[in-house]
């Protein structure tokens, strides 16, 4: 029945093709609510805008030789054909809003509206970072009460809210952790131990603050092996690294124990906070003998993803590394709140300075607008659920798919890819043919220590019903493979706006900006 | 709790399925000695209405811009961005999307990521750009670890008009590794000043322009004496909006060039979230930091982009990757490529040119009055002042008079023996009663 394209290489899978049959391709090649759209670039013109200006003054410029004479090239779009063009391409876009987005490590939780309205009110989104102190007292009123809620939560003495993201956070705690052994004279200590199942940002920022990474293996459990660990530890060790619950959605039994060790031999415990959201109001990282961590505000506190950002990685600190803590920070002083902005204004000894400003305040605003909302019973309650709808896909799950560990599972269930063994399915098609099925793929392949890995996070946004349907189709799925409906799989997804993509020629023969013809047909010759 | 879909008898249900009677029993990989009784002492629960009630009250604490005559840079600047743009950037598949790593339904993210990278390289004349960095301070950092990679030298000088928190932000990132940084001290005028510095061991110099003083900067020369030495040349601009009447970086010979992207689609928000630039020459694309969305096809042969060259990355490369970032700032970006398209080639043009004569305007009104003299000598919208009494002091002397006058220089190095320098920068929000504001209350205050 299928048709074979000039490649030899069926050009519709068998399953489309039946549901396909006695339609017809459409001539505009849109259908019905999938648009297709062009390119910016193969549709505005030059001399098209959608903004009007107030009236420019008839004086001359004075710009001498600096004047941009030649075309830019920038294309514009009235507003109705703007706003056409990117709700059109918005359409192609999957979204927590839309369906259940459950990306191990990535939380994906619901981000409330309000917390857009608040970021928007115009004592914090319309203020300029360099405006007098006394004209911005709500601002650094809010940054303070921030502080206090992150602190509190995590048993903490100090925070630094300046970093931009999950991987900026580690960067100011491992700098502090730098910066306190050079105050030591503990130069020699550069060796810092990562566990093997760490996101990548953990080795990528050790190395980027002058540390060489060490990795530990983990044990049968999804734990730090803690007699590799031990086989490690020498007067060169900076300090560890480590996820905690870690990127299996485990927590670390033995942290205290990992944290007396690191301490004895002179360390210092990073944490990555990334998934502090299993925790909230439960555990506090204080308590565990955590010298720095981050937060990710954009993951724990909901702030939005955005399609990859902007994040914001406020890093607490032990009193041990607080001193070190980066500028800026708001301190209060009597009724007024300051802001320290250089290391001399300092009381403690600032390794510097993350960014240009004093951080992503309409982050501040929208985690400050989610703990306000939720309240301790709210945050304590979020966590649990999102725990308990975790460990009820692990629950439903199990057998048909394979858990990748035995126990309980925090805020995430890990699977392998054992229950497609000899099916000719992978994790890969496995999760593409979600995406038929109108799902979100889980995180796939990471962590990289088990075989296939398939992580999935519902969070604690997703209610029974959902979650229901969800392992409804996920086991559907697998008893699909089982019975060998491979193609089901590997032609997936035949319903998205695109078939699968060609990523080694994106890779081979980068395009990485439209040209125009005329550069192009050069540029081919 | 409005945000929390399950009830207490599904909790149960849900409990009963896994096997627990109750939720400690999940928990119980916690040591005993961690596990907290009761709540955490922070206040309970709140309505919306309540939440709102209290931020608003916080909100009103402050003198935002749009309240009083208004003339801060320095590195931010309040241009007016269209409704529509904050309309657009608020729809859900593009708010509540993550990253695009399925990109058979991430097309939305990917296509406009592709578009953003197109304008971004076109405005800075460069040939490809990244999908954006957290901010134009930490673009920079990158920019200067990259340029160490690429000519596997370790000397940078600093332009002595770099705004000092990206001299900060960049010794910051550079101090773990071997990069060496020699800085000018802070000038007016006196970028040209690397050029003495670059020696066959420079890796590259780092110029702002306009620089922080708002001086246009001639990179053609400093280009030439740094390409002799085989040293790249950074390019730093902080008014993007600026390139709609000024010559590209790239046109005067930079290599790279990082930007804060702020100024187009992004309120000023103290200071975050903002979006960095990045724009190299093609040759260096493999060294780049930050992800890059690229042009391929599926499996029908449709046209679709993808996130690409992800070999450099920490997610593949783990401790050999170009940059430890994941999360950049892809809604800011998102705005910025939004409200670019609507301005087009001729919105940016006119808008920028707005932006410079009213500048003019200013300047020359201001240098007439005693005391203050205009000592930027040519520049895009934004200028220093020298004052007969020191800035910070006349800055907070008119902010009680609800004007905000400006960024002393002090504010951003105290070291510099400039506290008779004030920035002042004029955008397309600025009125003539805004002028005439800033005019009378400087002359009561000098
Ligand atoms: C475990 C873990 N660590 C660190 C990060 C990095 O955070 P960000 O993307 O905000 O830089 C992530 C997020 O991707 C993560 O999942």
């Amino acid at each position: 029945m299928n048709t074979l394209n000039k490649q030899g290489r069926p050009s519709r899978p068998a399953v489309a093709q039946a549901e396909n049959e006695g339609q017809f391709e459409t001539f505009s090649g849109s259908k019905a609510l999938q648009q297709t759209e062009l390119l910016l670039f193969d549709r505005g013109d030059n001399e098209r805008t959608g903004v009007d200006l107030p009236e420019t003054p008839d004086i001359a410029d004075d710009l001498g030789d600096f004047a941009r004479k030649d075309a830019i090239g920038l294309p514009g779009l009235t507003e109705p054909e703007a706003m056409r063009h990117y709700v059109r391409l918005s359409q192609k876009n999957y979204a927590i809003d839309l369906g259940v987005y459950p990306l191990g490590s990535c939380t994906m939780k619901h981000n409330p509206r309000l917390n857009e309205k608040m970021a928007r009110l115009p004592g914090f989104g319309d203020l300029h970072p360099l405006q007098p102190e006394s004209t911005v007292q709500g601002a650094l009123a809010l940054m303070d009460q921030l502080s206090h809620w992150l602190t509190t939560l995590t048993g903490m003495p100090a925070v630094a809210l300046s970093p931009k993201a999950g991987a900026h956070g580690e960067l100011c705690g491992m700098l502090a952790i730098r910066a306190k052994l050079d105050a030591d004279g503990q130069t020699k200590r550069r060796r810092v131990l990562v566990p093997d199942s760490a996101h990548g940002t953990n080795p990528a920022t050790a190395v980027q603050c002058g540390f060489t990474v060490d990795e530990i293996p983990s044990d049968d459990t999804g734990r730090v092996d803690l007699e590799a660990l031990k086989g490690k530890l020498g007067d060169d060790v900076a300090g560890i690294m480590l996820t905690n619950p870690n990127t299996c959605g485990l927590f670390e039994r033995d942290i205290r124990t990992i944290a007396d060790l690191i301490h004895e031999a002179g360390g210092y415990f990073y944490c990555d906070g990334a998934n502090f959201n299993a925790i909230v109001g439960r555990v506090r990282p204080g308590d565990l003998g955590v010298d720095a961590m981050h937060i990710n505000l954009h993951k724990t506190f909901s702030t939005p993803h955005g399609g990859g950002g902007p994040g914001a990685g406020p890093t607490v600190f032990s009193d041990a590394l607080a001193p070190y803590a980066p500028v800026p920070y708001v301190v209060k002083d009597g009724d007024k709140w300051k802001l320290v902005e250089r290391n001399e204004d300092a009381e403690g000894a600032p390794f510097g300075r993350m960014s240009a400003f004093h951080g992503q305040m309409g982050m501040f605003v929208r985690a400050l607008s989610y703990m306000m909302s939720h309240g301790a019973d709210g945050l304590k309650q979020a966590s649990e659920d999102a725990v308990l709808n975790a460990n009820y896909l692990l629950a439903l799950l199990d057998g048909p798919m394979t858990r990748a560990f035995d126990g309980y599972c925090m805020h995430e269930a890990l699977f392998n890819d054992n229950f497609l063994k000899d099916t000719g399915v992978e994790t890969l098609d496995f999760a593409k043919a979600m995406i038929d099925e109108g799902y979100h793929p889980m995180t796939m392949y990471f962590p990289l220590v088990v075989h296939g890995a398939l992580l999935i996070e519902p969070t604690e946004s997703e209610s029974k019903t959902s979650l229901d349907r969800f392992a409804d189709t996920l086991l559907a799925l697998a008893e699909a493979a089982k019975a060998g409906e491979t193609e089901r799989f590997k032609q997936a997804p035949v319903h998205a706006p695109l078939r699968r993509l060609d990523e080694t020629r994106a890779a081979r023969q980068p395009v990485l900006r439209w040209k125009p013809a005329e550069a192009e047909a050069q540029a081919a010759q | 709790m409005r945000y929390l879909p399950l009830s207490d008898a599904e909790r149960g249900e849900m409990m009963k399925t896994i096997g627990v009677s109750s939720i400690d029993e999940i928990f119980s990989d916690v040591p005993e000695s961690a596990r907290l009784d009761g709540l955490i002492d922070l206040p309970r629960q709140k309505s919306e209405m309540e939440v709102e009630r209290a931020l608003r009250k916080l909100s009103n604490m402050s003198l935002s811009a749009g309240e009083a005559p208004f003339f801060c840079g320095a590195g931010a600047y309040r241009h007016h961005v269209p409704a529509s743009v904050d309309h657009i950037i608020q729809r859900s598949e593009f708010l509540t999307a993550y990253t695009p790593y399925q990109p058979e339904i991430s097309q939305g993210t990917l296509q406009t990521l592709f578009e953003f990278q197109t304008q971004v390289a076109l405005l800075t004349g460069m040939e490809v750009a990244n999908a954006s960095m957290y901010d134009g301070s930490t673009s920079t950092a990158e920019a200067v670890l990259m340029a160490a990679r690429v000519t596997r030298r370790n000397k940078c000088v600093f332009a002595p008009g770099l705004h000092p928190h990206y001299a900060e932000a960049t010794q910051m990132l550079a101090r773990t590794t071997d990069i060496d940084i020699t800085e000018i001290p802070s000038a007016i005028d006196a970028d040209a000043q690397v050029i003495d510095q670059i020696d066959d061991e420079t890796a590259c110099v780092v110029v702002q322009t306009p620089n922080v003083f708002g001086t246009l900067v001639d990179l053609e020369l400093i280009a030439k004496a740094a390409h002799e030495k085989g040293a790249l040349v950074i390019a730093v601009v902080t008014e993007v909006v600026s390139l709609g009447a000024v010559k590209s970086p790239g046109e005067m010979g930079a290599d790279i060039v990082t930007a804060e992207g702020q100024s187009i689609g992004n309120p000023l928000t103290f200071g975050g979230p903002y979006v960095g630039l990045f724009a190299c020459r093609e040759k260096f694309v493999r060294q780049m930091p930050g992800r890059l969305a690229g042009e391929t096809v599926d499996a029908d042969g449709n046209r679709g982009f993808v996130l690409t060259l992800s070999t450099r990355e920490q997610h593949i490369r783990r401790g050999r990757a170009t940059s430890n970032i994941c999360t950049n700032a892809g809604l800011c970006a998102l705005a910025w490529t939004i409200h670019m398209t609507l301005l087009g080639e001729k919105g940016l043009r006119e808008l920028a040119t707005l932006n410079h004569r009213r500048a003019r305007q200013l300047a020359e009104r201001l240098g007439k009055l005693d005391g203050v003299e205009v000592v930027t000598p040519r520049f895009f919208n934004e200028f220093a002042l020298r004052l007969a009494k020191p800035a910070a002091g006349v800055v907070e002397t008119l902010a009680a008079q609800n004007v905000l006058a400006g960024v002393p220089f002090s504010r951003l190095d105290p070291n510099a023996g400039l506290h008779d320098i004030l920035l002042v920068a004029v955008t397309e929000t600025v009125t003539d009663d805004d002028f005439d504001a800033l005019e009378n209350a400087l002359k009561g205050a000098l």
